[in-house]
């Protein structure tokens, strides 16, 4: 299934080349032109009937993750954080370190020795560590070097009613919407990019979009979803299952109303469920995207995912659908042109 | 069975204190090779015999190591179908944050612990420590649902099988102190080779996690002549203080205290260094924490032995132990029991 495929695939920002392959294999034969830029984003391009203004959707490929700092004499492997994690989702997890995935395991302290103030604090990135199972740098450095790339490990797992939990379900949710969307689509001519080193300041959307100059951007993402008990509904930014999120503004954007409003409308016509995206917090490619050149119109739609930027993100299959059939909707309004209008 | 695999299976099944018979039978099966009478107690514990040569009247060891583990438990479950929990034995709260998890309901449901995005996080919110209370598990229901097949009071367990990393060394959960009935499963296939006097009880016991119950009743019963627990000890780590901990791979962990009996401790550093087995000290002066405590103040007090197998990361669910002290504890003891007649062993426990 492409969705495990793409979330069991390891793409740390700056290193998604195991991503990109597979997106690669996936939409070659379906797209009429296919360049892979300076920095590794992916630029296809599906030539249909022609049409006044120029679509591009966009998803990045990479994820969070971490990156060996150093080896200490006893073996032990130092690292640092890759994009935004809690470094308190990190202990008690199991790891895969470099291109051979070599697993490791992240500990602490146990709970009989800690002091009682302990307790009540995070444990810092300083003292967290990855152990192999070796007692030598030398033994450590046959596997692992300074550099390496480290994923969590974590399997795409379906469970309770149509939910997935995996890793890095930001973004391959929205890899996943834009290979479909690239596979199936006939006849409409659009840009698909796949972009790299989100997570690390929107690196890769920049100049993919200088080289596409867009006329209107969709980017798609899988995004915050904390609808937990007991808070009130204005600090939800989303809720599972109640369909794709249309984003209003975040740290990087704000929205462009009048699309933002045709793609409401859309969704409302062709009774597709939604809802927006309420938190202004994070920031996606489109920040990088609508300030290039001479700027233009942007929109993110998303997948709420719980448990962001964690080994055990969640998604609903029924949100998955949901989004499609809206981007589909949207499509088809471009096709007649009625998407474009006024802009 | 080899010996890796069973403690494998031991470790990716569950057994939290107190719920430990769905492992009952994984123990049976592979121990009835090598036993003479294999029983459970009122409590739960499995009391494995291996009668010695002489078959009548012999001296009884119990060697204890136990089968259960820490765990969570069902508290609540919320409007939403989210559940609330608490633990049961000693969890860190910090080492469940966004763990996958099963809750053992009318039916095994696999859930995740809900965390906080980053994004949504205050300054400096993550430098404190997560809370049993603030912590949800999703099961992907709705109330109605989760209703259906969960309780109050149900277990559950962190999902994560055995790990294989370099040099013979396995991570996971639970391997305190699976680990230690492993070693016992090695213990009695090195006796089914070699010919010893003593009749062995190998007791896997119920609920050491939460009070060492299971020692206190099964010591009572068998009412041994001496008692060997085996557990397992802090392996060394670059946050621990040496003076606290063991090293990995370098044998099982003899214990010197109060609590243990000083001349069956010296003849046990004696087997080792004929037999030219590693093994290294732990020093408890008081309260070791284990099995041994209840079996040395059973009924009118009994000749304690303590054995540790290093361990990493205790009471998270990537404890590391090494295969090797696993062998090497198991082989100890068996030359350790081996080298004890019935003649000998009234000089041997007397002060």
């Amino acid at each position: 299934m492409l969705l495990k495929k793409l979330t069991e695939a390891s793409g740390v920002s700056g290193n998604e080349k195991e991503v990109r392959d597979i997106i690669i294999a996936e939409i070659k034969d379906h797209v009429d032109d296919l360049k892979i830029d300076k920095l590794g984003n992916i630029i296809a391009y599906k030539n249909g009937k022609p049409s006044s203004k120029k679509l591009m959707i966009t998803a990045h490929m990479d994820e969070v993750g971490l990156m060996v700092t150093d080896i200490d004499d006893k073996g032990f492997i130092k690292f640092t954080t890759v994009g935004g994690i809690d470094k308190r989702v990190l202990v008690s997890k199991t790891v895969h370190i470099g291109d051979n995935k070599i697993p490791g395991v992240i500990g602490s302290k146990p709970i009989h020795l800690q002091k009682k103030n302990e307790r009540n604090k995070a444990i810092d990135i300083d003292n967290l560590y990855i152990d192999i199972g070796t007692d030598t740098k030398e033994e450590t450095s046959k596997f692992v070097k300074i550099g390496d790339y480290v994923t969590f490990d974590s399997k795409y797992i379906e469970f309770g009613d149509d939910l997935i939990k995996a890793k890095a379900l930001d973004n391959r949710v929205g890899c996943s919407l834009l290979i479909e969307l690239i596979k199936e689509v006939k006849d409409v001519s659009f840009y698909g990019v796949f972009t790299v080193m989100e997570e690390i300041g929107l690196r890769g959307a920049g100049p993919a979009a200088y080289y596409v100059n867009p006329d209107i951007s969709i980017i798609l993402e899988g995004t915050l979803c904390y609808d937990v008990p007991k808070i009130d509904s204005h600090l939800i930014p989303t809720y599972i299952n109640k369909g794709p999120a249309i984003s209003l503004m975040d740290r990087t954007t704000i929205f462009n109303r009048s699309l933002r409003e045709k793609i409401v409308g859309i969704a409302i016509k062709n009774n597709i469920p939604y809802q927006y995206r309420k938190s202004s917090m994070g920031g996606n490619d489109s920040g990088n995207i609508h300030t290039k050149k001479e700027g233009s119109i942007t929109a993110t739609i998303s997948v709420p995912c719980r448990n962001i930027h964690s080994p055990t993100s969640v998604m609903s299959k029924k949100d998955y659908d949901n989004t499609y059939r809206l981007l589909r909707a949207i499509i088809k309004d471009f096709e007649k042109g009625e998407l474009v209008n006024g802009f | 069975m080899n010996t890796k695999e069973f403690l494998s299976e031991l470790c990716n099944s569950h057994s939290v204190s107190g719920h430990e018979s769905g492992i009952v039978e994984l123990i049976e099966s592979a121990f009835s090779k090598y036993a003479d009478k294999i029983s459970v107690d009122k409590l739960g514990n499995v009391i494995i015999l291996k009668k010695g040569k002489n078959n009548f009247s012999n001296s009884k060891i119990m060697i204890a190591a136990h089968m259960d583990e820490i765990g969570l438990i069902v508290k609540s479950i919320e409007e939403n179908g989210f559940i609330k929990f608490s633990n049961i034995g000693g969890v860190d709260p910090r080492t469940i944050l966004s763990q996958e998890v099963t809750v053992h309901g009318n039916k095994d449901l696999f859930g995740v612990i809900v965390s906080k995005p980053p994004h949504l996080q205050e300054e400096s919110e993550n430098e404190k420590a997560i809370m049993m209370d603030e912590l949800y598990i999703d099961l992907g229901y709705d109330n109605n649902e989760v209703n259906s097949y969960v309780n109050v009071g149900d277990v559950i367990t962190i999902n994560r099988e055995i790990k294989e990393l370099k040099g013979d060394r396995l991570a996971g959960k639970s391997l305190d102190d699976k680990a230690g009935i492993a070693s016992m499963y090695e213990c009695i296939k090195e006796l089914s080779k070699i010919e010893h006097e003593l009749d062995i009880y190998f007791v896997c016991t119920v609920q050491e996690e939460v009070g060492l119950r299971g020692a206190i009743t099964s010591t009572y019963n068998i009412n041994p002549d001496f008692g060997v627990a085996i557990d397992v000890g802090f392996g060394s780590t670059p946050e621990l203080p040496k003076r606290d901990t063991i090293d990995m791979g370098m044998g099982p962990a003899i214990t010197i205290g109060g609590y243990i009996h000083p001349k069956l401790r010296e003849k046990i550093v004696e087997i080792a260094k004929e037999y030219n087995i590693p093994f290294q000290y732990e020093v408890a002066p008081g309260s070791i924490g284990t099995d041994a405590n209840a079996i040395q103040i059973t009924r009118e007090g009994i000749p304690t032995l303590n054995l540790s197998i290093p361990l990493r990361y205790m009471h998270t669910s990537v404890e590391v132990v090494d295969m090797k002290d696993i062998r090497n504890t198991a082989k100890l003891l068996a030359f350790f029991i081996a080298s004890i007649t019935n003649d000998d062993l009234e000089g041997l426990l007397c002060y």
